[in-house]
């Protein structure tokens, strides 16, 4: 339940997913508070990257998708018809759980959101490109090949220059599909740290099946289990002390 | 087999244990060691093919190269008696050598801008046959290589699933079309619709030959290009839409770069089919070797030159040795081609747009 402090950021109530005629997402509500981290957990095949990409319509990119029910954000309802998807999706960053940047410089894969959005100005795109790469903590390690291939940075290298490839578009909300899901233990380190400090100016969502990831960036948890939500609350409440007994077991690691 | 019959019998049932195989026996496996070689055998033999064709066509023409290499005279104008040579020289010409249909012919010879390969002085020179090539390969890349390339974006990123198994064999199709059925077609149709709509003088020319040639070209162009799309991440297109691109500009910005080393492959491989298409170039082309830039014009490749002619050449003579020297200059060319596609592309283009992985 979220704190009444809270500033609501997304709103979902209802939602239902199919993938064809099998349902993914079972009836979700759940209202998603501004400038903070809040994890999705469960075990695989739980819905909760489903409900990841719903909020950005990413899940329209597959065939024989049906959804019901509403994601409201700042008061419109984003699968009302008419949606435009592409300001959608300018307005809400995502981090994959593969690293997938480019094949092009490291310059013109921080540069790629801004161009399509009409940033033409080289100076303007240099400050753009640095800013988003120090917000990203990777503007030390690469400012001095900014013009060499992306793809010869290293798996936590390339998922940082992801996420600030995400934010140089300034969105509002940052969706993170496993974002260390491949990484080593220091690079892990590095992208939380960087979650922390980036929720003072995004509303992030991370989907991870690292409890204790969870329990050390998010404010909010969210525990999913086929489809449906068992409980979500503050993080601490869910990880001391759940209401349900479903949600006390997957993290006390007794199935999952 | 004895042996394994052996092996086989001294374990009681319910007791078979791979400890009981020995390790030390010889392995035997005739019939493997059969099909490896059979199998070994028959792609050696594609090459032993392509080499012995090659060599072949090396052995026909190798007295213009072997007459060129050793720097000997250019013509055996000594055949000739002073009145002949006389009047040989007032139909050739001072600029062009004076040659006979059994001279030794080198190299220089051949360079310069009349084939007239059956007068009772024939002259040889190939740059008509070089311009016509050259002519008819850019028309054909030049409707090919857009249409393909974006019939390719459109199939791999915004067809419907549907319409992309429709249309993905029908184009292969046209690649198993017979090419003189293309020729056939552009000689009646297309000459007439073209000529109708654009006026030209001439109705067989480089630009109507050129297009069938396309024909040929697109499907290899088209379907080498889709693949290469295809087989782009499609996490990067994920990526690029979720940072709010259009479908079009993620396909265009961000995939068709990626694919870029596949694609640039693909159209070196139709440059090959272009120049070496020999049936549509002869029966679309109007197969006259005028020494002109202007697509307008009727031209000859090499291949057409070869494929009219061949059939009617005298064994053995100059003009013989002539056309098999054409066809060196077409392999050589094919290639070079297909070498440049395997290696530049894959060291340097992939090291460029894949990093240096």
């Amino acid at each position: 339940m979220l704190s009444e402090k809270e500033t609501v950021k997304i709103d979902i109530s209802d939602l239902s997913l199919f993938y064809g005629k099998k349902q993914a997402l079972n009836n979700i509500s759940m209202r998603i508070p501004e400038k903070r981290v809040t994890a999705f957990i469960g075990p695989s095949g739980c819905g909760k990257s489903t409900l990841l990409r719903s909020i950005n319509r990413m899940n329209d990119l597959i065939d024989g998708v049906s959804i019901s029910g509403k994601v409201v954000l700042d008061n419109v309802n984003i699968y009302d018809n008419g949606i435009n998807i592409v300001n959608l999706r300018k307005r809400i960053g995502m981090v994959f759980q593969k690293s997938n940047p480019f094949p092009k410089s490291i310059y013109d894969n921080v540069a790629y959101g801004p161009r399509i959005n009409g940033v033409k100005n080289k100076a303007e795109l240099d400050e753009i490109v640095e800013n988003s790469l120090q917000g990203g903590a990777l503007w030390d390690e690469v400012k001095d090949r900014l013009d060499s291939s992306a793809l010869s940075l290293s798996g936590g290298q390339q998922q940082r220059l992801c996420i600030a490839r995400a934010i140089a578009v300034n969105p509002e909300i940052l969706l993170m599909d496993e974002p260390c899901s491949a990484l080593d233990p220091i690079s892990t380190d590095k992208i939380e740290d960087l979650i922390i400090q980036l929720k003072e100016k995004y509303s992030i969502i991370i989907v991870t099946h690292n409890m204790q990831q969870a329990g050390r960036v998010s404010d909010y948890t969210a525990f999913f289990y086929i489809g449906e939500l068992i409980e979500y609350d503050k993080t601490r409440k869910i990880f001391t002390d759940p209401n349900v007994k479903q949600t006390e077991d997957y993290i006390t690691g007794r199935f999952g | 087999m004895s042996e394994q019959k052996q092996e086989k019998s001294e374990v009681k049932p319910g007791e078979f244990s791979t400890a009981s195989l020995s390790l030390t026996t010889k392995e035997r496996r005739f019939g493997e060691r059969a099909i490896e070689l059979g199998i070994y055998t028959v792609s050696s033999l594609s090459i032993i093919f392509i080499f012995l064709i090659f060599a072949f066509v090396l052995r026909e023409a190798s007295p213009i190269i072997g007459y060129t290499l050793s720097g000997e005279q250019t013509e055996k104008s000594a055949e000739l008696t002073p009145e002949e040579l006389t009047r040989a020289k007032e139909i050739v010409g001072e600029d062009y050598p004076i040659l006979t249909h059994n001279s030794e012919i080198t190299v220089s010879a051949l360079i310069h801008d009349k084939w007239e390969p059956n007068s009772t002085y024939p002259r040889y020179g190939i740059w008509p046959i070089v311009l016509g090539t050259l002519k008819s390969t850019f028309v054909a890349l030049f409707f090919a290589i857009p249409l393909s390339i974006f019939a390719a974006l459109y199939t791999a990123f915004f067809a419907p699933l549907r319409l992309r198994e429709f249309i993905k064999p029908v184009i292969e199709l046209l690649a198993g079309f017979p090419s003189v059925v293309i020729g056939f077609f552009c000689l009646i149709t297309i000459a007439t619709f073209a000529q109708d709509l654009f006026g030209y003088e001439f109705r067989l020319n480089s630009v109507v030959g050129g297009f069938g040639l396309s024909l040929a070209v697109i499907p290899i162009i088209y379907t080498l290009s889709e693949d290469a799309l295809r087989s782009v991440p499609g996490s990067l297109n994920e990526a690029a839409l979720a940072l709010g691109a259009t479908k079009w500009q993620a396909a265009y910005q961000v995939m068709l770069p990626a694919a870029t080393p596949g694609i640039f492959a693909a159209i070196l491989l139709g440059l090959g089919r272009a120049f070496g298409e020999t049936m549509i170039a002869l029966m679309a082309m109007g197969n006259a070797p005028i020494p002109s830039w202007d697509v307008f014009d009727p031209a000859r490749t090499f291949a057409s030159t070869i494929g009219a002619e061949m059939g009617e050449v005298v064994f053995g003579s100059s003009h013989y040795q002539v056309l098999f020297f054409l066809g060196v200059v077409l392999f050589v060319f094919s290639f070079s081609i297909n070498f440049l596609t395997e290696f530049y592309i894959k060291n340097k283009l992939i090291k460029k747009f894949r990093g240096n992985e």
